[in-house]
């Protein structure tokens, strides 16, 4: 965090002055672990070991908040008499398809209530052809704002006793997650695990709380979302959801992109988290609706939020007779995530991309797949501040190098189009916090550099202006876009954007929450949880009170947070199930019984006047059906989920699978990785085999404070690239021993997929892990660095080292951990590079 | 004159983002440092001079890193120390070095004539001529911030406080009151340097707290300005030059 949050840093840096314990679990001692009261050097991608064992140590000590978890959780109700959970199919669960490498998710369902009205289908429809389509379009993205539908009705056993609640189910699940499981996959020794253990066992329960923060350190795994659902049980049995100073905090990569997922740039979702439409399956808004996710809870409301947002797109074109222009949204037919639209490029199925604001011929896995698939296409459109790699590969590009590409033989037509940064444009960040933050434009952009807001609305414009009367022009052609237009270069208002993002009202005023939200077509909203934020005709997004407003700890003019300008979500678990805070030290949102209302210090995360004793009727919908005591109130049963019965393409508990490419075996189950992982085996797409003698040790990529990202932000920049000049590798004392590397001098880093050099950076920072009864080594990578991009340093792309492996639940490739050899001296050039790798490979397979 | 201003760095504290070498290149207008990879832990700009007027030195650990993280890997943003005896002002022949009204100690690169003398008159090595320039530059505390009311750029920059500006006598307060905190949390090792107005440059108006011994930063243990011993030696030379005067009337008289 310190290395890549420097500036969000300094709150843990002021938590420690106040008396909080550190830790620091990272395969490396970086400068976050300088800063630490205790460092966890762990094996990359063996985190659910650890995660794991925590929860074992929670659940077999009888350490869990009790009555948070009883009230709040899922934990006493049933699961179907159908499932079969990993330590029964030695490392699957109940529903898989080893053909379609996919799960059916039907025997993960609760027990349904026996005197409740049947449940009807849940998540649409069930059976193997739904969790594949789940999967492939990698619909678990659409939870960024409410759970997955599920049974709102289950049987439940409150004495947590009966063997198919969920309470035992995970005892059992985990039972085998041991603090010498711990060490031997991880490498914590024992003393240190427990120190952990102990520690967030005491700064947990009534009057305090333990927060886990974590970063892509987590997500880049090929089981990556069921890292995060491991820290959601811990958290949730410890009673660390919905308080102040607990949660599980997402640092984001760089600025906004917790609002490029809110308002996406994914081919999968929506504004708001709404799913993408499917073609064949959802013809029509009611089809569509039935499978969108749950119909209790908020997210029962799902209709209005859908309705206002084509409102908002097709304007006066969107009438209840034509499903407000339902058909005129494209549709998924599969697997259109980053990594397969590339393998689509190489192909030939796609034809043209556009690039805005990425270089993914250096920062994404596998670069030389992704150079190949540019080589491949009509046209590419490349957006950036300077001239990245990405629009340069045709000239310069490695494979000219090795001689695999000739730029004249490239039919590619780049276009190169400069953009302005983010102090030469207005907008918002969305950040980490699910905080906007209004940006003023600090000075005009240079020349030809346009913002990205310009850019897509000229560009839109033009294209509605060649529009035809034809039948398939018509969802362009009825598009609303007329936003006002100021200054010499026509620049689209971003107010009059984030207004209409806000939500407006049948009166044409802003409105101020988005329970005003209808479905009937009176209200438009570009994404309904950012409703509100221009509440009043204020750009509330643009408040800057430091300290001030209702409350000086909460801060809540400063800047606007969604959803209803909440600071902690699910807020209504900082209070007992009377209503009362927990303590006093941790008092947040509580029942005022005399005034008849929640109340408090954030905006309470329920409906303000519901009682806590409040029970819902049989049979309700939306936020009817919850109860005064359920606090997540955008799940369908209003409970944190323990055990996810549906909505996940892995499983609906978190297991250890060891990375795609490990140089060790599954310690748990006969099963070596997780089986739902989505990888593409192709020959432009290569894979180290696991436990392969030719790659013996575990490779991890990460970023240094000094740059961002691919480098494309701070090569070009003496004052940053003069701190971390070159690509370097970091190694321990032992392994520089034990394959003659030098500090200082070069090493060249081998995969299946080609080879790099690096400088060697030989520092007792990085320590050997004893696994398995064996010391297995780990080679540290920063991917900053590429052959130009208008750089002033330059060096071999670290990326270009990484496989095409990816989490089956939101796409995110496995960047964290992998294999690789580490030799001395540099690489081959030329021709010669591919020769080294072909030999590798072929010792590889053998 | 206005109250003595400077710098606590808290080294305890320091994450070694290098925010303040770049924020004071920026505000400075500072050039690069050339883009050599030096191998020495994450410090690729090695030393303080002509072109780094902040430097974040990182001390790798010399022994496998524990599961305490504290003091394993040690950083700390250097800094001119804006001496009270400040040997680079008292040699400066052209008065381009001068005494600021904040007490602070600035040179004027349109006054300096690139004589160079300041540069072996530093105990800190601190000050240095720019190469292909041939002026003395370093830091000045950020002069034209502190005139307009602002804190310098570099501890303005610092997430973490570990540079913190403001009056001498606080800072001096404040850095005790750290001190005792570490102390009392048993990290026996952490120390003040540069706060004590008794030590050989009189006292620093820039100075740290460490974690370890200063040699450990690449500090003088000792430092002292060169120049203190100016007026003793200026004595014996005259007491010399007397003696001499002496030794030869006596023989011219003796003579005769």
């Amino acid at each position: 965090m310190a290395e890549c949050h420097p500036v969000g840093f300094q709150w843990v840096m002021e938590a420690k002055a106040r008396g909080a314990t550190v830790f620091h679990i990272d395969p490396r001692y970086t400068r976050t672990s300088a800063m630490a009261d205790v460092h966890l050097p762990i094996r990359a991608g063996s985190d659910i070991v650890l995660l794991g064992a925590l929860i074992n140590h929670v659940l077999s000590g009888g350490h869990e908040f009790r009555e948070y978890v009883l009230t709040y959780t899922n934990a006493a109700h049933l699961v179907s008499e159908d499932f079969r959970d990993t330590e029964d199919l030695d490392g699957l669960f109940s529903g898989f398809d080893p053909d379609g490498r996919t799960y059916d998710p039907a025997s993960w369902a609760y027990a349904h209530r026996s005197d409740a009205p049947p449940p009807g289908e849940v998540g649409g429809a069930s059976g193997a052809g739904r969790g594949r389509e789940h999967a492939e379009t990698a619909e678990a993205e659409t939870y960024g704002s409410g759970g997955a539908a599920a049974d709102a009705a289950p049987a439940t056993d409150p004495t947590l006793t009966h063997p198919r609640c969920v309470f035992q189910v995970l005892k059992r699940h985990f039972a085998r997650y041991t603090p010498e499981l711990v060490e031997r996959a991880c490498g914590i020794p024992r003393a240190e695990f427990a120190r952990l253990a102990d520690t967030i066992v005491a700064c947990s329960g009534r009057d305090r709380t333990t927060a886990w923060v974590y970063s892509v350190g987590w997500t880049q795994h090929t089981a990556g979302a069921q890292f995060i659902r491991a820290a959601a049980i811990l958290q949730l049995l410890l009673g660390n959801i919905g308080r102040p100073g607990g949660g599980i905090l997402a640092l984001r990569g760089h600025a906004s992109i917790q609002g490029s997922t809110d308002i996406p740039t994914l081919f999968n979702i929506l504004p708001g988290y709404l799913p993408m439409p499917h073609a064949g399956r959802h013809e029509d808004l009611d089809a569509y609706l039935a499978s969108a996710g749950p119909d209790t809870g908020f997210w029962g409301r799902k209709r209005a939020y859908l309705v206002s947002l084509l409102k908002a797109w097709w304007g006066e074109h969107a009438t209840a007779g034509n499903d407000f222009c339902f058909g005129h949204l494209p549709r998924l037919t599969g697997d259109h995530g980053h990594y397969a639209t590339v393998l689509g490029q190489i192909d030939g199925t796609v034809k043209g991309y556009f690039v805005i604001g990425e270089n993914p011929a250096v920062g994404s896995s596998g670069g030389r797949a992704q150079r190949f698939g540019l080589a491949n296409l009509d046209w590419l459109v490349v957006r950036d501040l300077t001239l990245v790699e990405t629009a340069t590969f045709w000239k310069d590009g490695p494979e000219i190098a090795t001689g695999e590409m000739r730029t004249e033989e490239i039919g590619t037509e780049v276009f190169f189009l400069p953009a302005a940064s983010h102090v030469e444009k207005e907008g918002t960040f969305t950040n980490t916090q699910r905080l906007l933050q209004w940006r003023e434009k600090a000075v005009d952009p240079p020349g030809d550099c346009r913002s990205d807001l310009w850019f897509f609305y000229h560009l839109g414009k033009r294209v509605k202006a060649r529009m035809t009367g034809d039948e398939i022009d018509r969802p362009v052609r009825e598009l609303a876009w007329d936003y006002p237009e100021e200054g010499p270069h026509a620049e689209p208002s971003a107010a009059a954007v984030l207004r209409e993002i806000g939500g407006i009202g049948p009166d044409g005023r802003a409105l101020d929450s988005y329970t005003e939200l209808r479905d009937d077509g009176s209200t438009r909203c570009g994404c309904w949880i950012y409703c509100g934020c221009y509440a009043g005709e204020v750009n509330r997004p643009a408040r800057r009170e430091p300290r001030g407003g209702a409350d000086p700890w909460i801060a809540p003019d400063w800047g606007w947070a969604w959803p209803a300008n909440r600071r902690i979500l699910y807020n209504r678990a900082s209070a007992d199930p009377d209503g009362r805070p927990w303590s006093p030290a941790k008092a947040l949102v509580w029942w005022d019984a005399a005034a008849g209302r929640w109340t408090g210090r954030d905006v309470p995360d329920c409906e303000p006047d519901k009682p806590p004793g409040h029970r819902p009727p049989s049979g309700a919908r939306a936020e009817q059906a919850l109860s005064g005591t359920d606090p997540f109130i955008m799940q369908a049963d209003g409970k944190g989920w323990l055990y996810a019965p549906f909505g996940l393409a892995d499983g609906p508990l978190p297991t250890h699978y060891e990375p795609h490419e490990s140089p060790v075996a599954n310690p748990l189950y006969g099963v070596q990785a997780n089986p739902a992982r989505v990888v593409y085996p192709r020959p432009d797409s290569p894979y180290n085999p696991p436990r392969s003698p030719r790659f013996p040790y575990v490779l991890t990529t990460y970023r240094l404070t000094e740059h961002h990202t691919a480098g494309g932000m701070s090569r070009p920049l003496p004052y940053l690239a003069e701190l971390q000049p070159e690509l370097f590798c970091e190694v321990s004392p032992e392994l520089a021993a034990e394959r003659g590397l030098v500090n200082g001098g070069w090493a060249t880093i081998v995969t299946s997929r080609t080879a790099i050099e690096a400088r060697v950076l030989v520092t007792e920072r990085m320590r050997p892990l004893r696994i398995e009864g064996r010391t297995v080594h780990q080679v540290g990578l920063p991917y900053h660095w590429g052959w130009g991009g208008d750089g002033l340093v330059t060096g071999d792309v670290a990326n270009d080292l990484l496989p095409l492996a990816l989490d089956p639940n939101v796409y995110i490739q496995e960047s964290k951990a992998a294999t690789c050899d580490i030799i001395p001296g540099r690489r081959p050039a030329g021709p010669a590079l591919r020769e080294l790798v072909r030999r590798y490979r072929e010792d590889g397979d053998g | 004159m206005a109250e003595r201003m400077g710098f606590f760095t808290d080294t305890s504290v320091c994450i070694g983002c290098k925010a303040c070498e770049v924020a004071c290149k920026e505000w400075n207008r500072v050039p690069d440092d050339g883009f050599v990879f030096r191998a020495t832990s994450y410090d690729n700009t090695g030393a303080l001079g002509a072109n780094t007027w902040r430097h974040v030195a990182f001390i790798e650990p010399d022994r496998p890193v524990t599961g305490d993280g504290l003091d394993g890997w040690l950083m700390a943003s250097d800094v001119c120390k804006h001496c009270t005896e400040a040997g680079c002002l008292d040699v400066c022949p052209t008065g381009a070095l001068f005494r600021t009204e904040f007490g602070t100690v600035v040179v004027q690169a349109d006054v300096c004539n690139g004589c160079g003398y300041c540069v072996p008159a530093c105990p800190f090595g601190v000050i240095d001529r720019r190469e292909g320039d041939g002026r003395a530059f370093k830091c000045t505390l950020c002069y034209d911030r502190l005139r307009g009311g602002l804190e310098p750029a570099c501890a303005k920059a610092c997430p973490t406080d570990s540079i913190q500006f403001g009056p001498l006598d606080e800072l001096r307060e404040r850095a005790e009151a750290r001190l005792d905190r570490l102390h009392r949390e048993g990290r026996s090792n952490a120390r003040l340097y540069g706060e004590d107005p008794g030590d050989g440059v009189g006292g620093a108006g820039a100075f740290f707290l460490l974690l370890d011994e200063p040699e450990v930063y690449g500090l003088p243990p000792d430092p002292v300005v060169p120049t203190r011993d100016l007026p003793r030696m200026w004595r014996w030379a005259a007491a010399a030059a007397a003696t001499l005067a002496t030794v030869t009337t006596l023989a011219v008289l003796g003579r005769r």
